[in-house]
């Protein structure tokens, strides 16, 4: 991957990205929640290998927070997109 | 070893093969995934501490095709927590001890190993390395410029780089070691005790009925077993999601790079945090380089160029008398790196299942007493005391064992 597609600023050097991580969602009740549910959150990671999806920060641009679909095993990368679409 | 190589050398008949290769059996007692420096370390010392000899380890590729062939074979134990710097001082004896004990000679060169402090944060963090150290029993020191100019006098100890070198930490039992004859040692010592070696072996699948592991599914049918260990590097989460186990890690690859053969002039392992770097000079005379992991989460293992631009640019930075030298090859191999920075290793909740994973980008050094431990762990069902603080469910319980200070950096 040498080109990433930002949804702002269109294909930029992947050098300026940050990675953030698969996305993981929060537990929608946080108070409801048990320790166990929580560690698992916080910790615990699927890590596949496949199109995965992630969040990335435009570092050196934008500063924009997006998500991507990337297969992980040739980081090609399917598509990026803003969270609310 | 050394009358071995003696009557070697006088007998023109070639050399006796070094493992066998076997047809599949049904069941074994012990099916070890992964034929890797960890993985054959297991089944060595099951054979050898505990007689247990019906053991089959499983590789998809050729053994030591993984992380124990693509590291850079350091091997230290200057860590951070006293958890950490027990268990990799006990590796370290082993290691000491292995070209004895397997018969081969591993190559081990205890030639010093330096991490260098660019600024006020990494001394301290230094200083209290060598503190944990030595109330474990480490030789480990913080040295300044003046010493370090007699260790590793190529070193730009001026104030002229971005990073200027403000003190390191020594730690002179730490060196390099030849990865691949560890493997092969291992494997030697395995088959001799009667231990299976499948090569080009692919697990698909792993069988669990009522919460208890039955055997593996293999590109070249089932195989049954009492215990099946997980011993694979960056695969970890995927094989024991086959199980129904999900682990804390996300796997990066790491690279790494090899320069053309020079004149023996490095004599330590140098090491810099703030810099991404680590360098030795191996018997070949090339310097063996490596980096952090890469910046994004993959299992893919190409090359790249911005990891060439960055390592020739901090080497640089550290030997600026290195500008000529050519870069002959880079690799990368795949980290599975966990929260905090320690592995995973014991038990599981599937009965019969264990792990050994998440060794991120320290695992090589640890081989012979992984092995060790988990050979117990599987005899005797019980976890030594040296690896209990590296239980998966540390996670759960809150109690986990940060050596990101001391293991971040690759190496």
């Amino acid at each position: 991957m040498l080109l990433l597609h930002c949804p702002n600023c269109g294909p930029r050097n992947a050098g300026e990205f940050r990675f953030g991580g698969e996305v993981n969602p929060r537990p929608a009740n946080p108070t409801a929640t048990s320790d166990a549910d929580w560690a698992h959150y916080l910790y615990m990671r699927p890590n596949p290998l496949g199109v995965q999806k992630e969040w990335w920060f435009h570092r050196a641009g934008c500063g924009l927070w997006f998500l991507a679909e990337r297969h992980t095993g040739n980081n090609q990368v399917l598509k990026t997109y803003l969270p609310t679409t | 070893m050394s009358l071995r190589l003696l009557r070697q050398a006088f007998d023109e008949s070639p050399p006796p093969r070094m493992w066998r290769s076997h047809p599949i059996e049904k069941h074994y007692d012990v099916v070890i995934i992964g034929g890797g420096a960890h993985g054959l370390a297991t089944a060595y010392y099951l054979a050898k501490n505990h007689g247990i000899t019906d053991v089959a380890v499983i590789e998809k590729s050729y053994i030591g095709s993984g992380g124990s062939g693509r590291n850079t074979a350091i091997v230290r134990s200057n860590y951070l927590t006293p958890e950490g710097v027990k268990f990799y001082d006990e590796s370290v004896k082993l290691y000491e001890e292995l070209s004895d004990d397997l018969d081969f000679n591993v190559m081990f060169s205890q030639r010093g190993h330096l991490t260098l402090a660019h600024n006020d944060g990494s001394v301290r963090t230094m200083r209290r390395r060598a503190e944990v150290n030595r109330l474990q029993g480490v030789n480990s020191r913080v040295i300044f410029p003046d010493e370090i100019a007699k260790l590793c006098p190529h070193l730009d100890l001026s104030d002229h780089p971005r990073y200027p070198i403000l003190a390191a930490l020594y730690h002179p039992p730490g060196g390099i070691i030849r990865h691949d004859a560890v493997v092969w040692g291992f494997a030697r010592e395995s088959d001799t005790r009667g231990v299976h070696i499948h090569q080009q072996t692919e697990v698909t699948g792993i069988r669990v009925r009522n919460n208890r592991v039955e055997g593996v599914e293999t590109n070249r049918g089932f195989i049954g077993a009492g215990q099946v260990l997980n011993a694979t590097a960056g695969w970890g989460s995927i094989i024991a999601a086959m199980a129904g186990v999900m682990l804390p890690m996300t796997t990066f690859p790491l690279q790494a790079c090899v320069t053309e053969p020079l004149k023996p002039f490095l004599d330590v392992v140098v090491v810099s945090g703030s810099l991404h770097v680590y360098v030795s000079q191996s018997d070949r005379g090339e310097l063996v380089m490596g980096a952090s992991v890469d910046p994004m989460a993959s299992y893919s293992m190409n090359g790249s160029l911005a990891f060439l631009e960055e390592i020739s640019a901090h080497m640089l930075e550290l030997f600026p008398c290195l500008s000529q030298v050519r870069v002959l090859r880079q690799w990368a191999g795949l980290c599975e790196m966990p929260p905090d920075y320690s592995p995973i290793m014991g038990l599981t909740p599937v009965e019969g299942f264990l792990i050994d994973t998440g060794w991120g980008t320290y695992g090589f050094k640890a081989s012979p007493i992984c092995g060790k431990t988990l050979a117990e762990l599987i005899a005797t069902r019980k976890t030594p005391e040296l690896i209990a603080p590296f239980r998966l469910s540390r996670f759960a319980e809150d109690d986990l064992v940060g050596e990101k200070g001391a293991a971040s950096v690759g190496h």
